[in-house]
């Protein structure tokens, strides 16, 4: 590991200064990914801004939406009364992700911004887009059981073959994506808002870069408004062992139900994408429904359409596919 | 967890006698020894699977702060066991272990090439990432598939006729070519790796020019003192290696690894003490691992479930430069009562580090390939699985022609059955549904063979009537310490409290390494012996001081205690037998080996498994729901430690079956899974209750103590019952382990 130096700053402000001024510095929270990324020499900042003593590790609910602080630990959340009652899908999505143990130290902004597990990513010796633009993508004709399926923009435009075709990691994301969250951020110009769906990127271009925060900027907090979903979601995550493995896919589903209808629905997937992969055309394909297997199984493969498999993950297709069927059934509460 | 057995009212099996070190993290492993003036060392590894190294550049991790010596074939020291090192270099012979730092040629990729040595390990991390190494490339082989036109008869095994890997064949081919029904099919198992959770690990202090002690993680003290000895030309008792505790190995530490000598040698080059503890990622190419092999099964019987033939054909992979031969194709000689029986075995050697023995070495492989076609044979036939076995039971062993010494298979068919429920399963794939999963369950049965080394061990009586029971064996987890203080208790009729046994150091008498199964039925002996003579003193030296030894009865001891008969009311304490005596301790040092009854009696140790998988329609992920596990492994010394022996078993083999997969990407040469988050093995969500039973009938014709190795068969033939459930449940047949989701859907 490459020495650096530790800085601990007391608000927000003093640690954007120290970040802007600093292009090699980074961030550090729970350090669940950090700390292993710094070990294998794939991050090596100069210095290190701990933001752990900063005052965002709130959890409140004012006017119409929860707000919740970028420190509030993945344990924490999983487990607060407002999340559980309002955002059940959330808590699921948190307890579907890493170990007990990893979920004490985890950070909300920390989850946001986990970098891929992709195996190529993580070993220095071989090569990587992400980590060294232009060197190649290894996965691409290498083992890519577990990489993505789902490479153009939000299902505009047709397939790109992209630079990088790691998937993100998170299962918080992926809700997070369904339910429409926003991402407040802190920077050199003062806060701004960003959607869930504007915060990662895709990675036909620049794959290097996993989201749109720009040079020194913060996640300060991330806000779910209110909504109708809590009666009927369901996070689903398909995996090779029990618990404590990363998604081969996951699905977001979220159903607001009255009379036996379908009023509204989201949905989004994990480990198909560089980013937590919206469906966006779900709620006017379910608007008005009854609810049925038949008609899931239509919606599956309705978004499936955009999907390219590479040399060995062509199952996530059809994975997928079953995956969004099983987590409507359950979200809708159908057997 | 399962009460059911645990409440076993007999059972009064002594909990670890080491639990409370362990669970209080105050026993010392390998890399926590303090030692003055210590060193850190890190490795670098070569990137490239084939080729030589034409520079080095360690200018600037010399220049790092703390930074001792970068070490490489350019500047280490001779090993006087080695041969001098030839200008040009040439790729050695095949059977000759991996030198390390020795010239500059590349045999795989993973290969040590260089290490940093500094005053930290940090400061040693960090100096390493500043090593440049470059090479000159040459075309690798590592994808075994590409390259099975390569693979042949090892030479270990064209050298010696009476091989045990040589072909061989009983009976008449026609009768499996002519069966009524047949099948036939292709198994494959992939590399796969031990990764015990405890990172090898070794501390190397040179207490003078030709005085060594290493503290290494290893699974025998004995063997790996006398590898040093003679790499290093120093005589045995130059060296010692001490392993007192060690934090999980399944066979990774079985032999002197090159990680082990660079630590040595380091430390002789530094002139200081030097640990080296090896990455997560250096395990994958470091220690070796359960090889890729691939076998082709052929089956016959006739209509009613007579088995005509079995045909076994394995191939496993090896490295470029040693064979490593293990008894893949071995069980289907002796498991089965077939008139027709052949076995053929080739090893295609790659450009790879070497493989080495895994929990069930060979077996665990084989019998997930031989149990597999079994339960399709038996799909074929129309016949319940476990009828068919009872059918084709062996009452001798078929490839020896000799009586077993003792088999109680049948009973475990019959416990495991009947505690599973077995005649209750619907033969009929995919036809049990539960909770909108698919349900299936599955068996196989499990052989290993009998394993006994002569075996040295010490007892010494303290003045105070505690004993110290010592033997260079190991402890890789079973609870060796504590099985042994039972079989002492026991012979010495002294509460377990007053035992203390040491192992793991190799001052102690000599003791075999961990491995095949082999510490209860040898070391066992050993202290079985010891505490049998010791005793006997005891007895001659309390009759001396007592009229009532002469009214020629026979002394018993209980309590501590030697009584002149089993009715005499009044004992002799053994602390006033040496008080009386005026000793201050009282030792005695017994070997114990086995002798005639080797080529009298076949020996194995025997189980099977039967287990329940739930698998999800939709999303093929399978779940182990229940597994029955039942052993006969004659007497069981200590069921409470045997049990979880058991209990690690199948969670291994459910690792082996659903999980476990080393990736290479053969581009590179290089595995792609070289971490806890890409090499999945079991977490405790997978694993179900397990239920372990076992025959406890002592083998008379084994050893004193009657009892068998239970290590390995606590793994062998879980895979191919967890494959035969998942036929059950689905009606697919996977015949490539691991089953993962993407097989099933």
């Amino acid at each position: 590991m490459k020495p650096f130096q530790y800085l601990r700053p007391k608000t927000v402000q003093e640690a954007v200064t120290m970040a802007t001024d600093n292009p090699e510095a980074q961030y550090i929270a729970g350090g669940t990914n950090l700390v292993d990324l710094m070990k294998r020499g794939i991050a090596s900042p100069s210095k290190l801004i701990d933001i752990n003593h900063l005052p965002l590790k709130k959890i409140e609910h004012r006017y119409d939406r929860l707000r919740i602080g970028a420190l509030v630990l993945n344990s924490d959340l999983a487990q607060h009364k407002a999340v559980l009652t309002r955002q059940p899908l959330l808590a699921q999505a948190l307890l579907a992700g890493a170990s007990g143990q990893l979920r004490n130290m985890a950070t909300v902004g920390g989850n946001l911004l986990q970098r891929t597990r992709c195996s190529y990513f993580y070993d220095l010796a071989l090569p990587c887009n992400k980590r060294k633009p232009g060197a190649g993508c290894g996965a691409e004709e290498g083992i890519n059981r577990t990489h993505a399926i789902f490479f153009a923009g939000n299902g505009f435009g047709g397939i790109e073959k992209s630079s990088c075709i790691a998937v993100h990691p998170s299962d918080m994301c992926v809700a997070l994506t369904a339910l429409e969250t926003t991402v407040v951020i802190n920077g050199p110009d003062g806060e701004r808002r960003v959607m869930m769906k504007d915060f990662h990127r895709l990675s036909t271009q620049q794959p290097e870069l996993d989201t749109n925060l720009g040079p020194g900027e913060l996640v300060t907090a991330i806000e779910v408004v209110d909504n109708a979903f809590a009666k009927h979601s369901h996070y689903l995550k398909v995996r090779d062992r029990a618990s404590y493995a990363f998604a081969l896919v996951s699905v977001a589903a979220a159903l607001q139900m009255d009379g036996g209808r379908i009023w509204d629905a989201r949905m989004a997937l994990g480990g198909v994408a560089h980013k937590p992969w919206r469906y966006w055309s779900i709620d006017l394909m379910l608007r008005g429904q009854v609810p049925s297997e038949k008609l899931f199984r239509e919606v599956a493969e309705h978004e499936m359409e955009g999907a390219k498999a590479t040399a060995q993950n062509a199952f996530k297709i059809k994975l997928a596919s079953n995956a969004m069927v099983a987590a409507l059934k359950t979200a809708a509460g159908i057997s | 967890m399962n009460r059911k057995s645990l409440d076993n009212p007999s059972d009064n099996s002594l909990s670890r006698v080491d639990g409370a070190v362990k669970v209080t993290g105050t026993a010392t492993y390998s890399a926590e020894y303090v030692v003055p003036e210590l060193a850190h060392a890190v490795l670098v590894t070569s990137t490239i699977a084939k080729g030589s190294i034409t520079a080095i550049e360690s200018q600037e991790a010399e220049a790092a702060p703390g930074v001792l010596a970068v070490i490489s074939h350019l500047n280490a020291i001779e090993v006087p066991g080695w041969p001098a090192r030839k200008q040009p270099a040439e790729r050695a012979p095949v059977g000759t272990a991996f030198r390390v730092f020795y010239d500059p040629l590349i045999y795989f990729d993973g290969q040590p090439v260089a290490m940093v040595v500094a005053g930290t390990r940090e400061q040693a991390v960090h100096a390493a990432s500043l090593v440049r190494v470059t090479y000159r490339k040459e075309i690798h082989q590592t994808h075994f598939e590409k390259n099975t036109s390569k693979a042949g008869i090892p030479l270990n095994v064209q050298r010696a006729k009476n091989s045990p890997f040589q072909d061989y064949a009983r009976g008449d081919a026609a009768a499996l070519t002519n069966a009524e029904v047949r099948i036939e099919a292709e198994y494959t198992i992939p590399t796969q790796h031990h990764q015990p959770l405890e990172p090898h690990a070794i501390i190397a202090v040179w207490e003078a020019d030709d005085k060594l002690t290493v503290y290494d993680k290893n699974q025998g003290v004995k063997s790996a003192q006398g590898q040093l000895a003679q790499a290093f030309k120093l005589p045995r008792e130059k060296v010692q290696v001490v392993a007192t505790y060690i934090g999980g190995a399944f066979g990774s530490g079985i032999r002197v690894w090159p990680h082990t000598m660079a630590a040595v040698m380091a430390a002789k080059q530094v002139k200081r003490p030097v640990k080296l503890v090896l990455g997560r990622e250096q395990m994958f190419t470091s220690v070796g691992y359960r090889p890729y092999t691939v076998q082709k099964l052929t089956l016959g019987a006739s209509k009613t479930g007579q088995l005509a033939g079995i045909m076994h054909e394995g191939t496993g992979q090896t490295s470029a430069y040693e064979e490593h031969l293990e008894r893949t194709v071995l069980a289907s000689r002796a498991l089965y009562a077939s008139a027709y029986a052949a076995t053929r075995y080739r090893l295609l050697p790659l450009d790879v580090n070497t493989p080495t023995w895994m929990r069930g070495p060979g077996d665990a492989t084989g019998m997930f390939a031989l149990e597999s076609a079994m339960d399709e044979l038996a799909f074929a036939l129309k016949m319940d699985p476990l009828e068919f076995r009872l059918k084709n039971y062996a009452e001798s062993d078929p490839e020896r022609n000799l009586p077993w010494s003792a088999k109680s298979l049948r009973e475990c068919y019959e416990l495991g059955a009947e505690k599973f429920g077995w005649k209750n399963r619907m033969q009929e794939p995919r036809s049990v549904k539960r909770g909108g999963m698919l349900l299936g369950s599955g068996m196989a049965s499990s052989l290993y063979g009998f394993h006994r080394h002569p075996s040295k061990a010490r007892a010494l009586m303290q003045a105070d009537g505690s004993v110290i029971v010592q033997s260079a064996t190991m402890d890789i987890g079973p609870g060796t310490g504590t099985a042994m203080t039972r079989i002492a208790a026991k012979v010495l009729g002294v509460n377990a409290k007053k035992i203390r046994f040491e192992l793991g150091h190799s001052a102690l008498p000599d003791a075999p390494g961990q491995n095949g199964s082999s510490t209860i039925p040898s070391v066992g002996s050993a202290v079985h012996v010891v505490c049998e003579a010791l005793k006997s003193k005891l007895v001659t030296l309390a009759g001396e001081m007592s009229e009532r030894f002469r009214s020629g009865g026979q002394p018993v001891v209980r309590n501590g205690q030697v009584f002149s008969s089993g009715e005499d009311k009044e004992g002799i304490n053994y602390s006033d037998i040496l008080k009386y005596h005026q000793l201050k301790e009282l030792e005695v040092t017994e070997e114990s080996k086995s002798g005639a009854e080797r080529d009298q009696y076949s020996m194995y140790s025997f189980g099977c498994h039967f287990v329940e998988v739930e698998v999800d329609p939709l999303t093929g992920e399978v779940r182990v729901t229940r597994v029955v596990t039942c052993a006969d492994v004659g007497t069981i010394i200590n069921y409470k430690t045997a049990r979880s022996q058991s209990i690690g078993g199948v969670v291994g083999g459910i690792g082996m079956a659903l999980m476990e997969h080393s990736a290479m990407d053969h581009r590179f040469g290089r595995y792609v899974t070289n971490d806890f988050a890409s090499y999945h093995i079991p977490v405790h969500a997978d694993v179900p209750p397990i239920e372990v039973y076992y025959i406890d009938k002592p083998d008379v014709h084994v050893n004193p103590i009657g009892s068998k190795g239970l290590g390995e068969i606590a793994i062998v033939g879980v895979a191919g019952a967890i494959a035969n459930a998942v036929f059950h449940a689905t009606g697919k047949r996977v015949r490539e382990l691991p089953i993962t989701p993407d097989k099933l859907i």
